[in-house]
Parts: structure tokens; C-alpha cells; sequence
């Protein structure tokens, strides 16, 4: 099936009629794979929000372990890191595929930001021995200086290490997808015309960025 | 119209390995063929096994045992489950008949996204290894449904099993993305929404299902995984945690499933009792929007499966009332199809005959679904042989019946060949025949209280069982004829001519069977689907 | 629309940087808004939702240019949505009705 014919400086596979045709397809696909992800996200913030109102005092007790100022830090990165994503699509569209290039890294080094500052987040919490659940240790909070009021307080956790771990797994996959758009672009294989791929994968990214949104102020602050 | 070169899509690539990197989506639709096909044998069997246990009570041991004990039983219930669920009616037709056929029957030459499409067989190829790799480990006896506690709590076989189903539900996902925008944008010129056969607009209503409530399966079945390994507590009673809130979840995705099998093979049906009565369908309209009507409430139907796990009771008479509204888009679907019927000049062709089949056992599913529905009956009949009969009556009398039908239907398209008729009905009597003497048994033992997922039972309900047990051998023996019906189609059938049932929809306007690109010149319609008379 | 829905729209690279602004500036708020959070106790948690809520405009309407794109695409991304909210709200109703009835049992 490898029949596809050049239309208006564009690739464009034989059961589309034009380009436009093929690009308006390829959209639609993206945005209906997008409702999936906001769906499985969906279905943990759901069962946050319900345990949260089922619990409040274990939820507060649980963010104040949290450092919302860690949490702000890596806010504010993938804020910028969403900036640098969107410029990397103007930028192409321009027609300025170095700068679009350069956006493009500095996006995936702010995802590594992110993530260096998740990796020193978690580790700092299993040193105080706090795990997810059932693993949670009282015994070794209590030595670092921290009384455990609730019992229940590992379900707190459960949430924090399920829903931060699967947004980290998203940065993580956003970095690859974005470095292999990058190294299509040093290869120029993107135009004015064509930039579908840089697009699919900026609005992932931005997907990741719309939920760390909405994580940040229901891990850290509100409690 | 035939292609005067005697290129077509099977002979214009040689070779077995063409087949696994073909992006054509009829290539793909049969490489779904063979592999639905082989679970089905697989699931088949398994109900065989259930089956004969079940034909006497262990009065001593090892007397009427046919499985060494009821932790084997368990296991063969999930793997039947789990398998015909999973790997045979949710792809079934949708991946098969709707990969063939939708394209063809909107006048496009592939669906938006070939390699998506090639890819999504992959997928659910990997799951369905893993599925079938928990054989050869711990095995799992969960039932297909993996509620908690239990599946945290036994054979670790369960985290691939679950991380199985996740996979195959990603392809499912893959699979109904695809179809929506092939629907959306690929559609021939002058074939609008309202022009598109009814069978295209049942697959594009399970597509709207396909994407919207996987997902949900998909964090369901992580949070299951997480909760295994890092006993995370969502679901654990200890922490705090709802065991019940995995039934909301999973029941979220696993009710509209059933509307994922059932969905498709109405749009079938619509499709052959209109072809094989030579009449226009009554009411096109009034069934295509019954698709997506059916579509949008089966998304607020999920808690008739819990009327008693604990959930409220005002919740539960929220769902008994929702649960009933889906009984108004599928009696509008039946009486549509009855008054297509009326004064048709029908045809018994096998096709037909498994329309009619379905008419009769859909029926008979709906209105115990109905029954089920009421929450004062469903707690006497929760958990017993009822409950297994109604949705066998609708997954089975259902789902098979039209993927048959459809079969057959479509066989001289596919293949360009045609089968025997008369051992195709035979295969017909003895499928039709042997699951009412299978099922309806069920509803009598299920109300006298013969509860289900047990591998025993009592003296009294032993004659029923036994008249359940052989109906499982006549619908095996009618598969064997079906069986034999495509092998003799397959490799010494005439050849069939483009349109052999004079059906007025595009996919019968090309060759038999198509060629690459499914049509010599792009059509452009002009009427619409089932303009006979 | 006036866009036909494959002429790409292209943002002016100041309206950008001015979105990244307002996402700056309503983190900021986010963060006063909760040092401050004592003397407004019961309201804390809707202000910082309210806040996430107009971020998510700001990244969904420009830097994922739903602004620009089809009515078709936006309703695909809306059903997400809808879809959530209908999880949640069923699931609400049984987990408070069914607390409420234990304690009467």
C-alpha cells in the first residue's frame, strides 16, 4: 500500500484525496486518542476525589508531607516546557526548523528537569519510609521525627504514587516522542505545509502539562 | 464489473509472509479471521468441558467428575470467560466483517489508518499470547471479571492476565479510533451520513463505545496491577479502600462491552433481512439513530450488574430505571426489522435463516434483560443458572448468530467463492436447535435456584442438566458442519458471481472478491442503501 | 468558521509568549492564594480548582489550538470529559446513599 503521490509538496497516502484531506484524517485521530488518555486519567482523579471527600483529615495529613514548593518548581517548568512545545510547531510553520529545533530540546530537557525533580521527591519519601499502601511504615516515619495520625494514611499514598507515577510515565514517553520529532526536524523532514507529527506529539505533551495542572493542586495543596 | 486482469486482493501479493505486513484492510480483517476463529475453537471447547461436568452431579467422588476438582473447573469457567469476552465477540465482528466491509461499504479504498490498523492486529496478538501464556503459569480463577478482593488475593497469574486484557483493550481502542474517522472523512462522494448502510452505522456506534469506554477498563485494570504488586489500598477494605468502586470502574467499560458485541451484529441483521426479503428496510432512519441511541445509554446502565454487591439501594433503582430505557432503541430495532419482513419476498438462505435465529433468541435475551433489570427479581435470580441463560441468549443467540450469518452472507465477497447452501442450513438446525436445548434449561434451573459458577449440584437439578449437556453437543456438531461448509467453500466452491444475493450496497458494486484498492473507478453515490422496491 | 479545516492557523509568537505569561502569573496566584489560605478556609480548595480551571483554557484554547481547530475536534475532546463526569457523578451517588442507608441498617 506504499502508493503514496506528492500533492502540493506534500506525501500523501492514496485514499485521501489531498493533503488536506490526509491532515484533517490524521487530526481527527490524535484529538480521539487524546479523549482516551484524558479518560484514564479521568478514571484515577475520580477515585481521588471521592476517597478525598471520604477521608479529608487523611488526605490533609497526607499532603503535608508533600513540599509544595518542589511541586511548583516542576510547575513552572512544564509550563515553559509547554511554550518551547508550541514554539516548536510555529516555528516549523514559519519555516525556521533550526529555532524549531532548539524549542524542541529545550522541551525535553525540561521534561528531564521534571523528572530529576520527581526522582529526589520519591526517594526523599521512601527514605522517610513512606510507600504506597500496605508498605507505608509507621515504624520509620516515627523515627524521622513523624507520628502517623490516620491509619489509613497509606491510601493516601497509594493515589500520590499511582497518579504522579503515571503523569512521570507520560513525561517520560512525551521525551522520547519529542526527541524523535526533533531528530525528524534536524533531518528536515518537516515544512510549512507538513507538520502533523510535531503537532500530534505537542498536543500529548500538552495533555501531560493539563494534568500536572489539575495534580498539582490536588496532591499539594489542597488539604 | 468483474476485474478483467483476475488481480484481486488475495492473489496480488504472493506469498504467506505478504499476509503479516499487508496494510489492506481486507488482508487485515482476515488475519483477525484466523485468529478469532482459533480462540473460538479454544473458548468452545472449554464450554464443552463445563458442559460435561455438569452432566451428573459428583454424587461419590470421582463419579460423574469429568474435571479432577473445583479449582480446575474454576479455572476452565475464567478461561472460557475470559477468552470468549476478550478474544472472540468484542473483535469479532467489528475486526473482521467491519475491517472487510466498512471501507467497501462506504466507497473508500482503506480505512484512515492502514498501518494503525495492521498495528492493532499486533497488539491484540501480544495480549491474547499473554492471556494464553497464564495457562502455562499459575492459572487464573477469577472469572473474567477479576472483581476484588479475590484477584488480589490469588495465583499470581492474575497481573499478566489483567496486563493481557489491557493490551487487547488498547487494540480495541486502536481499532474503533480508526473506524470513526475512516467514517468521518472517507466516505465516497455523495455518500452521506444517512446513505451509509446500517451496518456501517452499527460499527461506527460500537467505534463511539470502543473509544470512550476502554479507557476506563484500562485504568481499572492498571489500578488491579498496582494494587498486586504495590498494594496501593484503592481497593482494599483494610485502607479504607472500595472493593465496590472496582466493580463501578470495571462495569463502566464491561457494560457498554456488551453493547461492543451486540451493537455490530444488529447492524448485520438490518443488512440481511433486508437483502434476503428484497424489500427496503423499514425505517433507516429511526434504526441508525437507535445505534448511537443504544451507544449513549449504555453508558448509564453498569449498575444492574451490582444491584447486590453492596451498592445503595437508591442507586440501584437509578439503574433499574436507566437499565429499561435501553429496552426503547431495541424494540425499535426488532419492530423495524419485523416490518421489513412483512410482505417481503423472502429468501431461506442460511443468512437469512440466522437472522431469523437471532430475531427469535435476541428476543428472548432482551426480555429476560428486561426481567433482570427489576431490581426485586434480580436478587432472587442474581448469581444463578438465569442470569447465565439471558446473556447467553444475547451474547450467543446474539452475536454468534449474526457473526454466521454475516458470514455466510459476505462469503462469496471475501472469497469469491460460494458454499454449499444445505450444509449450511443443516449447520444452521443443529446450532439453532442445540442452543435452545442448551440455554432455555438454564432459565428453568436458574429460577428454581441452581446458583452458577459452581461445579456441583444438587440431585433435583440433575435432568435439566443433562438435556443442557447434550444441546452443548448438537451445537458442537452444528459448528462441525459450518466448519465443513467454508472448507468445501473455501477449496472447491464455484466461483461466485459480484453480486450474488442482489444486494444494493456498495460492496457488492466491485468484484468478487475486490481488488487492492476495492474498486476499478471511485464511486459516487447517489441513493441510498436499500433501494429495492 | 472562517478557518477551513485544514488551513493552518498560525498564532503570532507574542500571543504565546503572552499565554505562557498568564500561565505564569496564575501559578503565582495559585501559590498566594494558598499561603493566604487561612482566612479563607472552606473556599481554598474551589479557588485553586477555579485557578487550575482557567489554566487549562488558556493550554487547551492556544498552546493546543483548540481555539483554531474544528467544532468536530473540539466536541471529540469534550466527550472525554462528559464521559468522566458521568463516572463520577453515578459513583457519588452511590458511595453517599450508601453510607447514609448503613447508618440507618
Amino acid at each position: 500500500m506504499s502508493t503514496n503521490r506528492l500533492v502540493n509538496g506534500v506525501q500523501v497516502a492514496s485514499h485521501y484525496r489531498d493533503e488536506k484531506h490526509q491532515y484533517a484524517s490524521n487530526k481527527e485521530g490524535i484529538w480521539l486518542f487524546m479523549v482516551t488518555e484524558i479518560l484514564m486519567f479521568g478514571g484515577l482523579f475520580v477515585g481521588y476525589i471521592l476517597f478525598h471527600s471520604l477521608y479529608p483529615e487523611m488526605f490533609a495529613e497526607g499532603a503535608s508531607f508533600l513540599d509544595w514548593k518542589l511541586g511548583f518548581v516542576n510547575t513552572l517548568v512544564l509550563i515553559f516546557s509547554s511554550l518551547t512545545m508550541a514554539l516548536g510547531i510555529y516555528f516549523n510553520q514559519v519555516g525556521q526548523p533550526s529555532k524549531a529545533t532548539w524549542a524542541l530540546w529545550t522541551t525535553v530537557a525540561c521534561g528531564a528537569i521534571f523528572m530529576i525533580i520527581k526522582y529526589f521527591e520519591y526517594t526523599h519519601k521512601f527514605h522517610m519510609g513512606i510507600f504506597p499502601g500496605k508498605f507505608l511504615d509507621p515504624v520509620m516515619m516515627a523515627e524521622h521525627g513523624h507520628t502517623v495520625q490516620n491509619a489509613n494514611l497509606g491510601l493516601y499514598f497509594g493515589f500520590y504514587f499511582c497518579m504522579s507515577g503515571l503523569h512521570g510515565l507520560h513525561v517520560l514517553i512525551g521525551m522520547g516522542l519529542i526527541s524523535w520529532i526533533a531528530i525528524k526536524n534536524m533531518k528536515r523532514e518537516f515544512n510549512p505545509k507538513y507538520f502533523t507529527p510535531i503537532e500530534g506529539v505537542g498536543i500529548f505533551w500538552h495533555i501531560v502539562d493539563l494534568i500536572w495542572i489539575f495534580l498539582f493542586p490536588l496532591l499539594y495543596l489542597v488539604g | 464489473m468483474g476485474h478483467s486482469s483476475g488481480k484481486n486482493y488475495i492473489n496480488e501479493e504472493p506469498g504467506l509472509l505478504s499476509w503479516f505486513t499487508s496494510l489492506d484492510h481486507k488482508r487485515i480483517a482476515l488475519l483477525y479471521f484466523v485468529s478469532v476463529m482459533t480462540f473460538f475453537l479454544v473458548g468452545g471447547i472449554m464450554a464443552l468441558l463445563l458442559r460435561l461436568e455438569l452432566f451428573a452431579p459428583n454424587t461419590t467422588a470421582n463419579v460423574g467428575q469429568v474435571l479432577k476438582n473445583g479449582d480446575i473447573y474454576n479455572q476452565v469457567l475464567t478461561y472460557h470467560g475470559a477468552i470468549m469476552v476478550f478474544m472472540v465477540i468484542i473483535p469479532g465482528i467489528p475486526a473482521i466483517l467491519g475491517n472487510f466491509f466498512l471501507p467497501l461499504q462506504i466507497g473508500a479504498k482503506d480505512v484512515a489508518f492502514p498501518r494503525l490498523n495492521l498495528a492493532s492486529w499486533y497488539v491484540f496478538m501480544l495480549g491474547a499470547c499473554l492471556a494464553i501464556g497464564t495457562f502455562f503459569s499459575t492459572k487464573i480463577d477469577t472469572g473474567w471479571t477479576f472483581y476484588t478482593p479475590y484477584s488480589i488475593r490469588t495465583g499470581s497469574a492474575v497481573v499478566m492476565m489483567v496486563v493481557a486484557a489491557f493490551i487487547m483493550g488498547m487494540s480495541s481502542i486502536l481499532t474503533g479510533l480508526n473506524f470513526i474517522v475512516t467514517v468521518h472523512k472517507l466516505r465516497a462522494p455523495g455518500m452521506s451520513m444517512f446513505r451509509m448502510p446500517l451496518f456501517t452505522w452499527a460499527i461506527y456506534s460500537t467505534a463511539i463505545l470502543q473509544v470512550l469506554a476502554t479507557p476506563i477498563l484500562g485504568i481499572t485494570l492498571l489500578l488491579l496491577v498496582m494494587e498486586r504488586t504495590f498494594g496501593v489500598g484503592i481497593f482494599d477494605p483494610k485502607l479504607g479502600g472500595d472493593p465496590v468502586l472496582f466493580q463501578h470502574f470495571f462495569w463502566f467499560y464491561s457494560h457498554p462491552a456488551v453493547y461492543i458485541m451486540i451493537l455490530p451484529a444488529m447492524g448485520v441483521v438490518s443488512e440481511l433481512i433486508t437483502t434476503y426479503s428484497k424489500k427496503t428496510i423499514f425505517g433507516y432512519t429511526a434504526i441508525a439513530y437507535s445505534s448511537i441511541g443504544i451507544a449513549a445509554v449504555s453508558f448509564f446502565v453498569w449498575g444492574h450488574h451490582m444491584f447486590v454487591s453492596g451498592q445503595s439501594e437508591i442507586a440501584g433503582i437509578i439503574f433499574s430505571f436507566l437499565t429499561m430505557l435501553v429496552g426503547v432503541p431495541t424494540a425499535i430495532k426488532m419492530f423495524n426489522w419485523l416490518a421489513t419482513l412483512y410482505k417481503g419476498s423472502i429468501e431461506f438462505t442460511a443468512s437469512m435463516l440466522y437472522a431469523l435465529g437471532f430475531l427469535f433468541l435476541f428476543a428472548i435475551g432482551g426480555v429476560t434483560g428486561i426481567m433482570l433489570a427489576v431490581t426485586a427479581i434480580d436478587v432472587h435470580f442474581h448469581d444463578t443458572y438465569f442470569v447465565v441463560a439471558h446473556f447467553h441468549y444475547v451474547m450467543v443467540g446474539g452475536t454468534l448468530m449474526a457473526i454466521m450469518g454475516g458470514f455466510y452472507h459476505w462469503f462469496p465477497k471475501m472469497f469469491g467463492k460460494m458454499y454449499n447452501e444445505t450444509t449450511a442450513i443443516i449447520s444452521w438446525v443443529f446450532i439453532f436447535v442445540g442452543f435452545n436445548v442448551t440455554f432455555f434449561p438454564q432459565f428453568i434451573l436458574g429460577a428454581k435456584g441452581m446458583p452458577r459458577r459452581y461445579f456441583d449440584y444438587i440431585p433435583e437439578y440433575e435432568q435439566l442438566n443433562k438435556i443442557s449437556t447434550v444441546g452443548s453437543w448438537l451445537i458442537a456438531v452444528g459448528f462441525l458442519f459450518g466448519l465443513y461448509t467454508i472448507i468445501r467453500g473455501l477449496t472447491s466452491g464455484e466461483k461466485a458471481p459480484d453480486n450474488p444475493w442482489g444486494s444494493k450496497t456498495l460492496e457488492w458494486q466491485t468484484s468478487s472478491p475486490p481488488i487492492m484498492h476495492n474498486f476499478d473507478h471511485d464511486p459516487v453515490v447517489t441513493a441510498g442503501p436499500y433501494e429495492y422496491k | 468558521m472562517a478557518h477551513h479545516d485544514s488551513d493552518h492557523h498560525v498564532t503570532p509568537l507574542n500571543v504565546y509568549l503572552k499565554v505562557a505569561g498568564g500561565l505564569f502569573a496564575l501559578t503565582f496566584l495559585t501559590i498566594i492564594a494558598h499561603v493566604f489560605k487561612a482566612h479563607y478556609l472552606g473556599l481554598a480548595p474551589y479557588i485553586a480548582f477555579l485557578i487550575a480551571g482557567a489554566k487549562a483554557y488558556l493550554v487547551m484554547a492556544w498552546f493546543m489550538h483548540l481555539k483554531y481547530d474544528t467544532a468536530g475536534n473540539r466536541i471529540i475532546f469534550a466527550t472525554g470529559f462528559v464521559g468522566l463526569a458521568l463516572l463520577f457523578a453515578i459513583c457519588a451517588i452511590d458511595i453517599y446513599t450508601r453510607v447514609y442507608q448503613g447508618s440507618i441498617l
